[in-house]
């Protein structure tokens, strides 16, 4: 007997949704049965798990030739000759592309192009990994082999990394990177840390690290006539499109960007990054559809990464607890091309207020590839260095670390003065720490001992900045009583196939179950990328609007009242009326293209969240891991708790990787990643993380940040959760962690 | 990666013909198409042995001997019941390595061939020309970039200065605590290697030959002596993943106790050298001695003294130190 797909169960775990949302008062939120807020499954999952969802490396028109990207093996010096004789005698290569062969191409414009420097557009060689040539082939194999056959002759120059180079203040003028001030300062920060009562100063590093993305990226490229039609895994069709309408000067409307399924993202595939220029730059010069897949090893060099963040901290406080003092200097590493910033001190504007406040971000130049956004950029490498040093305060004032935080509440945006959006932290370290048991926790180190293991535990404050997008989409009534949302944003695994049409079926007033989803394609409504947690409330809020302007044309041809779902067909065949069709859209204040942190707006935007761990470290043997974690959030209404657990749960896995296994090394003399594979990158498998992951919400309706109460949550669970863990390490054994990830030589004894 | 001929060989000798012309044996491949991926190996032809009948498990009639054929899965060596009962420490070596997926491919005779897992060495370089930095062990006489780099898995004993390289397996540390003897056939007959010499370290084999087994040699099986420290060995592999990881250090051990005095002691500590390091002053100092924490920490404590961390790895001996101690206690039944 053959078992289709459906009729087996493969949905049903019973994850526990009781008290996932937490009511004020702290009693759990009843769930609605169907629409927002209730706990829809995955609509898609029946796709993704039996392999129906087609991804862009399984797509394969006839004639494409499958493109191997040759890479310099040196990270900076010059081509002076590249020889593809052997290469192009190999069986089933058609050709190799030089950088001779390349069309002179238009100026990038950074974002949504990932990196100012386009590969093989000149011989120079600017980090490890660079594409210098491609080889065209019949098989990928062939490909492959051709490849490897590739003549290189390259002068080579010692190159410069994070430790060799300089520290140096960001270009801000046409830097496409910079999100905010880069010095924030307000009274006297050195003074008032003189005089206060309590002080740490610290150092603080959170390393360079990869996305890892299930995925590995693919670019699908095919000119018909002169237009370009691209199967790209990306986090953001609108994006390809316009960073190749830039550099190859055509118009936006010629190039056809589609992504039915993105297989993980992470920030890998927010910009554009040169496999996708040079897929569709091979297909022309071939003459035939050319298909780029990054290899394993590429994803290193290819997507992206996230920088090392180095912090110095330095607080000072009152014999309150009260923090009269901040000083938070960040720097990352950058490419020579691009001054990427990674803003380590973007958590501690917005979280404490302090009179005395001295921030700087700089960066160190180095012969590597630009670096991009990962999930949590900026406040992810950053909190971790706050929210180690207010744990570190906490000891030096004798306080509890949780009513440190408390002492230190912020009841308006320290950083401007603006009344929050909607912020209800406190409740979530009440809830947290009441779910916790933190109560019991003894303020002594090293005070709870289970055999040879000693058991400690450690708290942190997330706050994660709200990034949102205008956003544009449809939905529609078919002829045939079917409704159908079309949006041209993605879905990277974070659940935007099951969220939007809930949030469609609840303004209509309908099941969400079969409603038809099309997204990822630029002939759909445009929105922004699927990432910096924008997508739901930036689209979320196009859609809604979209169903309200679709129920309102339904009503008006039934007399200003909603008829039965049933009746719709009916109501379309009498009206003589085809497909019915409802516009929506989502702005932002002064029509701004993007906003961070509620802009221009009158509140500030931003999520929170209180995290709990409790470590069990066994000294002689120099392991900790985790026994259990609870997490609970500020972050706005929740449309599908279920989806919305299982992004926090990720998160928090996210960052039991950054504290405690994922560090992509690299070699110093060849600035050259050590590994570039899964299994010389360590991150964290289901055998590290304990059962005891307990996840929840508080009840909340954002009125200011979109149109249907919610803030984004996709980043914010990676936040505080490595700071929580290096706490948690100290107070069970007095080490303290500054230089993360935490290894055997920071724990054995 | 090369193009390659390839051909299922019907017998031992058939391959090991094969292999006197140049090709190399392909058991689970789960090692050496690696190799030809990152250009570390480039074998014109594979002979597939892995038809052959070699993957029996058994105990002697006499139930004095264990016998494991090399084409045994490692998920096979972990779950059967006569490898649990007589040579626990195997069982354990050979179900915390890799993953399930990868176990059910990967066979004890290539397991103990596989390689060392230095970064340098792993680099995907396909092609002339396009190793990033020097490694002896892919370019001889290219030098030891290792050596002088901040690398964490370097070696603690008998490492020099071409190669500090370590050997990463888990079942050949079981192997060589347990005394058990490969049973390799080679064009001249059937020869045996004891598994606590099998290995090379660099001071002995250089940074080029890591095995006693010479070229064209298959491995048939291994034959392991069963006693009551056999009965009684267990393994602690410590590693900073719970699963599908390497040890950073780890340790078998044989033990053979009553009434809280050591009878019979073998120790081999894994992922310090290139080869499973055994203990026998150690083993014969705490013959006889109390069984607890204190004693054999202060032997392991010593035993450790002659290692030679690199810079930065001061903390290796006395991990290697806690785990071989926490083993024997394992072994000894005292924590779990
Ligand atoms: C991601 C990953 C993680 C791993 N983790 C671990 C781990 O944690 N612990 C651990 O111990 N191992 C680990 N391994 C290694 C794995 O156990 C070995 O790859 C496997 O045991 C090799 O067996 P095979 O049959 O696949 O060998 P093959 O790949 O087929 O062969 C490997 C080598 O041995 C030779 N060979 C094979 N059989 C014979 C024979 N009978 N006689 C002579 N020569 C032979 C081959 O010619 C080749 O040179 C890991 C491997 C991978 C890929
Ligand atoms: S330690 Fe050995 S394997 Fe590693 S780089 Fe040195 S020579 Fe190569």
């Amino acid at each position: 007997m053959t078992v289709s797909p459906r009729t087996r169960d493969i949905h049903h775990v019973d994850i526990g949704t009781a008290r996932l949302i937490v009511a004020p008062g702290g009693a759990a939120a009843a769930l609605p049965e169907t629409g927002i807020g209730s706990t829809e499954r995955r609509l898609d999952g029946d796709d993704k798990v039996t392999g129906r969802a087609a991804y862009a490396g399984e797509e394969m028109p006839p004639g494409t030739l499958h493109g191997v990207l040759v890479t310099s093996p040196v990270a900076k010096g010059r081509i002076v000759a590249i020889g593809t004789d052997a290469a192009l005698a190999a069986d089933g290569v058609v050709r190799v592309i030089v950088p001779d062969d390349m069309p002179a191409l238009a100026a990038p414009s950074v974002p949504p192009v990932a990196q100012s420097f386009v590969p093989m557009s000149d011989t120079s060689i600017r980090y490890e990994g660079q594409p210098v040539a491609i080889v065209l082939a019949e098989t990928l194999e062939q490909a492959e082999h051709g490849a490897a056959l590739v003549d290189l002759r390259i002068e080579a120059e010692t190159p410069t990394v994070f430790e060799t180079a300089e520290t140096v203040t960001p270009r801000t003028e046409g830097n496409g990177y910079i999100l905010g001030a880069l010095d924030p300062a307000r009274g006297d920060a050195e003074a008032a840390m003189r005089d206060a009562a309590a002080t740490v100063d610290a150092v603080y590093v959170a390393p360079t690290r990869h996305h890892n993305m299930m995925e590995p990226s693919a670019t699908l490229a095919e000119w018909r006539g002169g237009a370009l039609h691209m199967h790209d895994s990306t986090q953001w069709t609108y994006g390809v499109r316009y960073a190749l309408s830039g550099l190859l000067s055509m118009e936006p409307g010629d190039i056809h960007v589609r992504c039915p399924f993105t297989g993980g993202g992470f920030g890998a595939k927010g910009y554009v990054w040169p496999h996708q220029i040079l897929a569709p730059l091979a297909a022309r010069l071939a003459g035939r559809p050319v298909k780029i897949a990054l290899s394993r090893a590429q994803c290193y060099t290819g997507s992206g990464y996230q920088p090392v963040v180095r912090s110095r901290v330095a607080l000072g406080a009152d014999a309150d607890g009260r923090l009269t003092a901040i000083r938070h200097d960040t720097e990352n590493v950058t490419s020579t091309a691009d001054d990427y910033v990674e803003f380590g001190n973007a958590g501690t504007r917005s979280l404490y207020p302090a009179p005395n406040l001295s921030l700087t971000t700089r960066i160190r130049r180095a012969d590597v590839g630009t670096p991009t956004a990962m999930r949590a950029p900026h406040e992810g490498p950053g909190m971790f260095a706050l929210e180690s040093a207010m744990d570190e305060l906490s000891y030096a004032l004798d306080m509890d670390p949780l009513a440190l935080r408390l002492a230190n509440y912020a009841e308006t945006d320290p950083a401007n003065g603006k009344p929050f959006s909607s912020n209800r932290l406190r409740d979530a370290y009440a809830e947290g720490a009441r779910r916790f048991g933190w109560d019991a926790r003894p303020r002594r180190v090293r005070a709870r001992r289970e055999g040879p293991r000693l058991i400690g535990s450690g708290m942190a404050s997330a706050i994660m900045s709200t990034f949102r997008f205008p956003a544009s989409a449809r939905v529609c009534l078919t002829r045939d009583g079917a409704i159908r949302v079309e949006a041209g944003a993605q879905e990277i695994g974070t659940g935007t196939r099951t969220i939007f049409p809930q949030i469609a079926a609840e303004r209509l007033g309908i099941a969400a179950d079969g409603i038809e989803m099309v997204l990822g394609r630029t002939d759909l409504p445009e929105t922004g990328g699927t990432f910096g947690s924008s997508s739901t409330i930036s689209v979320g809020s196009a859609v809604a609007d979209a169903a309200d302007a679709l129920r309102a044309r339904i009503e008006g041809l039934a007399d200003g009242t909603l008829p039965p779902r049933e009746a719709w067909p009916a109501l379309l065949r009498e009206n003589g009326t085809g497909e019915l069709v409802g516009e929506g859209g989502f702005s932002l204040p002064g029509d701004a293209p993007f906003d961070a942190h509620g802009g221009a707006g009158e509140h500030s935007m931003h999520t929170w969240g209180a995290v709990f761990v409790e470590m069990a470290v066994d000294e002689a043997l120099g392991l900790a891991r985790m026994r259990r974690c609870v997490a609970c959030y500020s972050a706005g209404r929740i449309l599908n708790p279920v989806t919305a657990r299982s992004q926090m749960i990720g998160g928090i896995i996210w960052g039991y990787g950054r504290a405690m296994l994922e560090k992509s090394a690299m070699d110093p003399r060849s600035a050259r990643y050590l590994s570039k594979n899964l299994s010389g990158v360590h991150l964290p498998v289901n055998a590290d993380i304990p059962q005891e992951i307990d996840v929840s919400f508080i009840e909340e309706h954002d009125p200011h940040a979109s149109a249907i109460g919610v803030r984004g949550i996709g980043e914010l669970g990676e936040v505080g959760v490595a700071a929580a863990i290096a706490n948690a390490v100290y107070h069970a054994t007095g080490r303290r962690v500054r230089d993360l990830p935490i290894t055997f030589g920071d724990l054995v004894g | 990666m090369e193009n390659f001929t390839y051909a299922r060989a019907d017998s031992p000798e058939a391959a090991i013909r094969a292999a006197a012309d140049g090709a190399v044996f392909a058991a689970g491949t789960t090692e050496l198409v690696n190799w030809m991926r990152l250009g570390i190996v480039a074998p014109p032809a594979l002979t597939d042995i892995s038809g052959l009948d070699l993957a029996a498990i058994a105990l002697a009639d006499d139930g004095a001997t264990l016998t494991v054929g090399a084409l045994a899965t490692l998920n096979a060596v972990g779950t059967a019941p006569p490898v649990r009962t007589h040579a626990p420490a195997l069982a354990e070596a050979a179900l915390k390595a890799a993953s399930p997926q990868l176990r059910n491919r990967a066979t004890l005779g290539g397991n103990v061939l596989q390689r060392t897992r230095c970064p340098y060495f792993r680099a995907e370089a396909a092609g002339e020309g396009r190793m990033p930095w020097p490694c002896n062990k892919r370019v001889a006489g290219s030098g030891c970039v290792a050596r002088e780099a901040p690398f964490d898995r370097a070696a603690l004993f008998g490492w020099t200065d071409d190669c500090v390289a370590t050997q990463p397996s888990d079942p050949v540390v079981a192997l060589a605590a347990l005394d058990a003897v490969a049973r390799v056939q080679g064009p001249d007959g059937i020869r045996e290697v004891a598994m606590r010499d099998f290995h090379l370290d660099q001071q002995e084999g250089g940074a080029a030959t890591e095995t006693r087994l010479a070229p064209g040699e298959m491995i048939l099986g291994y034959r392991i002596p069963v006693d009551a420290a056999a009965r009684g060995s267990a393994y602690l592999k410590v590693r900073e993943r719970e699963s599908y990881e390497y040890a950073m250090v780890s340790a078998a051990v044989c033990l053979d106790h009553a009434d809280g005095t050591i009878r019979a002691l073998r120790i081999a500590l894994g992922s310090v050298a290139q080869k499973p390091w055994r203990l026998p002053q150690t083993e014969a100092a705490l013959a006889g001695a109390a069984l607890d924490e204190e004693t054999v920490q202060a032997a392991m404590d010593a035993a450790l003294r002659d290692a030679r961390p690199l810079p930065g790895q001061g903390w290796k001996p006395r991990l290697a130190a806690n785990a071989a101690t926490r083993a024997v206690m394992m072994a000894g039944g005292i924590v779990r």
